[in-house]
């Protein structure tokens, strides 16, 4: 790849990796399939009590797969936002690599193939994930 | 061209991933607070189908599009386990999204994901940087 700083682990050879873009581009194609040819009329009904919920931290908007009231460009001007779509998109890149795998690789892939190792991860990126949309997203979006 | 089956790997995931709402931040937070099956829905349905699949490709010893047998690595754990996971789940819980779903997210029309992913760039960019000093 073309990053600076001659780091061993983002040395290899990117033409043996060539088909992680080939997934890539295809997970942009389903979304576009997903979200704009193949887009319902009538959304799933998110559970009334989220909805109340995040009514009471300032969230208005239930449309979509993004509430636009924290992630758009015209909202992220706050501290609060950038920190949860820039702070939290870090992390996300971050702890993915620390940890060795997200939600399908542990989750799914790891779980299914029995390895423990992943079962860990697994609890621990769950009870992190509750207590933070629990308590610290709350008090990001309410101060 | 092998690389046109992953990139229909990907199409079938990404459109997946859109149609049942696993891209949707409304849909995470609503898992994080019990308050809907959906998400948990998701996993019951993958997980098993996906131990199914390793069963198949075993038994029937199902080789790659490149011809190799296939290799499941065992995970050894290590405390990167323990420190990344925490790490992704507070991102997770923010943001509401996993790599996967960014490019999902991106591909359905939402331009700000793009600052999502580059953000998730720079975590795993970093992360490289750092991983000398990091405890494992």
């Amino acid at each position: 790849m073309c990053f600076p700083a001659n780091i061993p682990f983002l040395k290899y050879n990117w033409k043996d990796q060539l088909w992680n873009l080939f997934f890539a581009a295809g997970l942009l194609i389903g979304g576009f399939i997903g979200g704009v040819l193949l887009k319902p009329e009538t959304p799933m009904p998110l559970s009334s009590k989220t909805v109340g919920e995040l009514r009471s931290y300032g969230i208005s908007d239930m449309q979509g797969i993004l509430p636009a009231d924290i992630f758009s460009w015209s909202q992220l001007l706050t501290w609060q936002h950038l920190l949860i779509v820039v702070g939290g998109g870090f992390l996300v890149g971050f702890g993915t690599r620390y940890s060795g795998g997200c939600t399908s690789g542990h989750g799914i892939f790891g779980l299914s193939t029995f390895q423990w190792p992943s079962l860990v991860a697994v609890i621990l990126f769950f009870i992190s994930g509750i207590l933070t949309a629990n308590f610290l997203l709350p008090l990001l979006l309410q101060s | 061209m092998k690389n046109i089956i992953y990139l229909l790997a990907g199409i079938i995931f990404g459109t997946t991933l859109f149609k049942a709402d696993a891209v949707s931040w409304f849909r995470m937070q609503e898992m994080f607070r019990f308050q809907g099956f959906q998400m948990y829905g998701i996993f019951m349905t993958a997980i098993p189908t996906a131990a199914i699949s390793v069963f198949l490709i075993r038994r029937f010893k199902v080789k790659t599009i490149e011809g190799e047998p296939v290799h499941i690595p065992t995970k050894k754990f290590n405390m990167g386990y323990v420190f990344g996971a925490i790490i992704f789940g507070i991102g997770w819980g923010l943001t509401g999204a996993c790599p996967g779903p960014i490019y999902v997210q991106i591909g359905s029309g939402i331009s700000i994901a793009i600052l999502i992913l580059i953000s998730a760039l720079a975590g795993t960019w970093v992360y490289s940087y750092l991983k000398p000093k990091l405890p494992h």
